[in-house]
Order: C-alpha cells, then sequence, then structure tokens
C-alpha cells in the first residue's frame, strides 16, 4: 500500500532522514521505533506532506505522491493523528470530527457515529471546546478526527505518549479494531515494546537512518532492541 | 434628550462603518494573523468605484456590484501578491507589508480615480425620519441594516457552516488543518476576499453620508482597528460591539465637547484598551505586541 524509497528530508540545511526505505502492506499495522529524535515525527510530516521531500519517493498504491500537496493526499486515503495532538482548541470537540471529514464528499453520518461508539467520553463531551478536554480525551479525539477522513492507511505518531497506563492500553487497543475493520496503521511509539507487540512489523529508526527491521515479535526478541528501546 | 438622541443615531451610524471594518480586520485575523492595513482601502474602493462607473453611466446597483467585485479582486491579488510570497514571515514584517499595500493603492486610486471628495446619491431620499425629537436619515438606516445582515451572514458563515469552521480550525491550529485536508492557501484567499467585500459594500452604503476620496482608507483603517481592539482582536461580536462602542463615543465627543477632538477619541480608546485591557472587552486571542 504504502512504499517509501531513499527518501530524504531535512529542515533547512539540517538532514533529519536519510535514505529511508519502508513498506507498509495493506492490513498490516507496522510500528516505526527509536529514541528521542531520530526522524519518526519528520518521517510521517513527509508522509503527509506537510514537510517537503527533498529526494526520494513515496508510493501509495502504487502512484508517486511525494509532490503532491497535503490536501490531495488525505483524499487519497491518507490521513494522521499527528505528535502532540494539535486538536482545535477554541471549536468543540464534534466540530473538531466534522473537520475530521473536510475532504470527503458524502461524509455520512455512521463514522461519527462509529468514532464515537469507539471513544464514547467524546460523545459525552461533543458540545464542549477541545481544549478543555484531558490529555488522553485529546488523543482520542486526535485519532477519531484522523478517522473521521475514513483513511485507507492511517498514520498515528505518539498515541500513548503522557498517558496512564490503563488509557495506553484503551488507546492501542484500539488500533488493534481499527485493523480487523481494514485499516492499515503506521505507527510511531517511543513506548517500543507495547508497540511492537500489537504490530505485523517494525522498523528501528536511528539518527534518521533504518537500522532494523522484521517482524513484531521477532523485534521484541532482538538483544539490541531490548537494550535500546526496552531497557532490558 | 432630543440632542442625545440625535447624537446616539449619528454615532451609530459611523459606528455600524466602523464595526463592518473591524469585521474585516476580525476575518483576516483569525485566518492568517495577519492585521491588514488596507482594510480601510477596500471601503475607498467600494465608494470611489462605485461613484464613477456610476459617473460613466452605469446604473448604481450595477456600478456598486462591480466596485464590489473589483475590491475582491483588489483583496485575492492582495492576499496572492503581497502575503502569500511572504508566508511564515513575522507578524510585525505581515503588518508592514499590509501598511505598504495600502499607500500602494492610495496612489493608484488617486491616478485611476482623481484627488476630489465625491459623494452618491442616498439611496432612498433624503428626507429626515422623525424619531421622538430626533431626526434620522433613510441612509442611515441602509448603513445600519446592511451592517447588521451582513454581521448575521458572518456569523452563519463561521459558526454554521464546515468551510467556515475550516476557517477557524485554520486560525486556531494551521498544522492541523493541513492534516485534516484544507487547502489553507485558498482558505486564506477566502478571507482576503470577503473581508474585501465587506469592506467595499460599507463603502458603497456610507458614502452617501461622509463623502468619499482616495485616502478616506486610512480614516476607516485606524477606526475599524481600533473598535477590533476594543472588541477583542479575532472576536466577531466584539468587532460589532468595539464599532459602535467608537462610533458613539466619536458622536459624543463631537456634540458634547468639541468637534475638533472628534478623531482623537479612537486613538484615546486604543490607548486605554492597550493600557488597561490588552485582550479586549470580549477577550480575544492576544495580540503579539509590537
Ligand atoms: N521544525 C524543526 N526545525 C528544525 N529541526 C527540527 C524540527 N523538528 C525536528 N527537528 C530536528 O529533527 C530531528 C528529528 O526530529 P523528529 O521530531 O522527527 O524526531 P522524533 O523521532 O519524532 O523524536 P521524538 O521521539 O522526540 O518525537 C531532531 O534532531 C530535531 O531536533
Ligand atoms: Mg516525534
Amino acid at each position: 500500500m504504502l512504499t517509501v524509497e531513499n527518501l530524504n528530508s531535512a529542515y533547512g540545511r539540517i538532514a533529519v532522514l536519510h535514505d529511508v526505505n519502508l513498506e507498509v502492506k495493506a492490513g498490516e499495522i507496522v510500528a516505526l521505533v527509536g529514541s528521542n529524535g531520530a526522524g519518526k515525527t519528520t518521517l510521517l510530516r513527509t508522509l503527509s506532506g506537510v514537510q517537503p521531500a527533498a529526494s526520494g519517493r513515496i508510493l501509495f498504491e502504487g502512484k508517486p505522491i511525494e509532490r503532491m500537496e497535503a490536501h490531495a493526499r488525505v483524499a487519497l486515503g491518507i490521513s494522521q493523528s499527528p505528535e502532540g495532538r494539535q486538536v482545535f482548541g477554541p471549536l468543540s470537540v464534534e466540530d473538531n470530527l466534522r473537520l475530521g471529514a473536510f475532504r470527503r464528499r458524502s461524509p455520512d453520518k455512521n463514522t461519527l457515529a462509529h468514532v464515537y461508539d469507539m471513544f464514547p467520553v467524546l460523545a459525552e463531551k461533543r458540545r464542549i471546546s477541545a481544549m478543555s478536554l484531558s490529555g488522553g480525551q485529546q488523543q482520542m479525539l486526535a485519532i477519531g478526527r484522523a478517522l473521521m477522513a475514513a483513511p485507507k492507511l492511517l498514520l498515528l505518531d505518539e498515541p500513548s505518549l503522557g498517558l496512564a497506563p490503563l488509557l495506553i492500553d484503551q488507546i492501542l487497543g484500539a488500533v488493534v479494531k481499527l485493523k480487523a475493520e481494514g485499516i492499515t496503521v503506521l505507527l510511531v511509539e517511543q513506548n517500543a515494546s507495547a508497540a511492537l507487540a500489537i504490530a505485523d512489523r517494525g522498523y528501528v529508526l536511528e539518527t534518521g537512518h533504518v537500522v532494523l527491521e522484521g517482524k513484531g515479535s521477532d523485534l521484541l526478541e532482538d538483544p539490541k532492541v531490548r537494550a535500546a528501546y526496552l531497557g532490558v | 434628550m432630543a440632542e442625545f438622541l440625535q447624537l446616539v443615531f449619528s454615532g451609530l451610524t459611523v459606528g455600524a462603518v466602523y464595526a463592518l471594518v473591524a469585521l474585516g480586520f476580525t476575518l483576516i485575523y483569525n485566518a492568517s494573523d495577519v492585521i491588514n492595513f488596507a482594510q480601510g482601502d477596500f471601503v475607498m474602493i467600494g465608494g470611489m468605484g462605485t461613484v464613477f462607473l456610476a459617473a460613466a453611466g452605469i446604473a448604481l446597483p450595477l456600478a456598486a456590484l462591480m466596485a464590489i467585485v473589483g475590491a475582491v479582486i483588489v483583496g485575492l491579488l492582495l492576499h496572492r501578491l503581497a502575503i502569500e510570497p511572504a508566508r511564515g514571515a513575522s507578524p510585525v514584517a505581515l503588518i508592514m507589508i499590509t501598511i505598504g499595500a495600502s499607500i500602494f493603492i492610495k496612489g493608484i486610486a488617486q491616478v485611476v480615480f482623481d484627488k476630489q471628495f465625491h459623494s452618491l446619491p442616498a439611496f432612498s431620499g433624503d428626507t429626515p425620519i422623525q424619531v421622538g425629537g430626533a431626526t434620522i436619515l433613510p441612509q442611515s438606516l441602509w448603513v445600519m441594516g446592511v451592517a447588521l445582515g451582513l454581521f448575521v451572514a458572518l456569523y452563519l458563515f463561521l459558526e454554521k457552516t464546515l468551510l467556515g469552521k475550516a476557517l477557524l480550525a485554520t486560525a486556531a491550529n494551521r498544522l492541523a488543518a493541513r492534516l485534516v485536508g484544507v487547502n489553507v492557501t485558498i482558505i486564506l484567499a477566502l478571507a482576503f476576499g470577503v473581508s474585501a467585500a465587506i469592506g467595499a459594500i460599507a463603502g458603497v452604503v456610507v458614502t452617501p453620508i461622509t463623502l468619499t476620496r482616495y485616502d478616506v482608507g486610512t480614516m476607516f483603517a485606524l477606526k475599524g482597528f481600533a473598535a477590533a481592539m476594543v472588541g477583542g482582536m479575532g472576536n466577531p461580536l466584539g468587532a460589532v460591539v468595539g464599532g459602535l462602542l467608537i462610533g458613539l463615543l466619536e458622536a459624543f465627543g463631537a456634540g458634547y465637547i468639541s468637534s475638533t477632538y472628534k478623531d482623537a477619541v479612537a486613538f484615546v480608546v486604543i490607548l486605554l484598551v492597550l493600557f488597561f485591557l490588552p485582550r479586549g472587552l470580549f477577550g480575544g486571542r492576544s495580540v503579539e505586541r509590537v
């Protein structure tokens, strides 16, 4: 579904991604792990088109999209729940969700009902402003907003960041459910053990290079991964 | 009492125009964080454009429509040629750009139009209407009615349509707006276009009362800016209340103190607001102080 070939990306003259190669097949959960500043967020931003690719190719369902504008990529079926949630603070929860469906010609009511089903607390708070939600609720809102686009490929950037363990389980449980519904997921996490545990395959990114890739379960067993990211 | 009422009428009339200019400021500021000091020049284009097109023999309603469309085109060009290329520049730099654009527009207007004052015939005649011992011109009712209509339309657009929400979302978080698929460039162009239309419509309806000239935009921009600051920059309701308040203060200042100080009222109000209520009466988003 998504093929990344020799992708480079930079902030001004500071190169951040170096010849990244990566593949996400339809129906998979792929985890992307790596320490602080490895370039995970930059990679997702480049995939969504809010950060330009310096060189390399991004193929989505076989089509090159690396020169495409961000809004056109959403229309193709790539949506993202960004790092730090980035909800529309002054707008209501429901308006945040409805804006998630901005690119859809006919946003059906079912998607909204489905998101409320998945995160009932959002339904409860539908009328209040997004900035008055707790961190965990904002995270659910960010994911729900990305789901409103009815994506084929969902990019999740650190959905568990700063959340209590119980909430982390709930969010990752939701990701597994999404996979069962046929949504392909690229999941960025610093919480490597949790992410690899639910992933089909995983990539390890270090200072902008892909240094390891493999099945989620294999990476979990890998001594290097265990030492660097699992603290064992 | 009659004198008081008279001052209220004239205050509300000019206040309605200031409110419309302030709404233009609000819309552009909301979408882009730009404080557009060329906002007053849209008022001038609406008035002067109508005067000159009408003088060329075009029926008044059509002339007004063409002038408004002309202002919208100027607004879109302002965005495309001056604001968009400077994307990412600091708020101060963007304000400078709009001030430069305003000077440029006035320069062109001197050449395309002229340097004289002009007026338009009142839409519904000049017979004053008696109200409680005071009088009100039919044109004042036009100004207030049009202002109210535009305010309601803008409110419905922002609160009830997804496109309006997208504009507010772009203001709240531009990155997130791009991630949900909002074409931010088009949203900003929309804000400039609609602001230009609002300003130009205000110019058409107020010209029969206040006269117009190539440089009236400066005064409208300052008063409208003061109104927007008083109400809280970025808050549409605040813009309207601020505009009416400044109009009323000006009318009372002129009526009870001296008309010499009329224009000073707005500046005193700006200073007081910046000093005591930096976020305005309605607590708009805080403006980076320069
Ligand atoms: N806007 C920016 N301008 C300049 N440099 C940036 C910018 N954003 C990130 N960087 C740099 O790019 C590198 C990669 O950052 P990135 O945010 O992609 O890492 P990350 O893997 O997501 O880290 P984290 O786990 O902390 O979220 C870092 O060295 C960071 O300092
Ligand atoms: Mg990151």
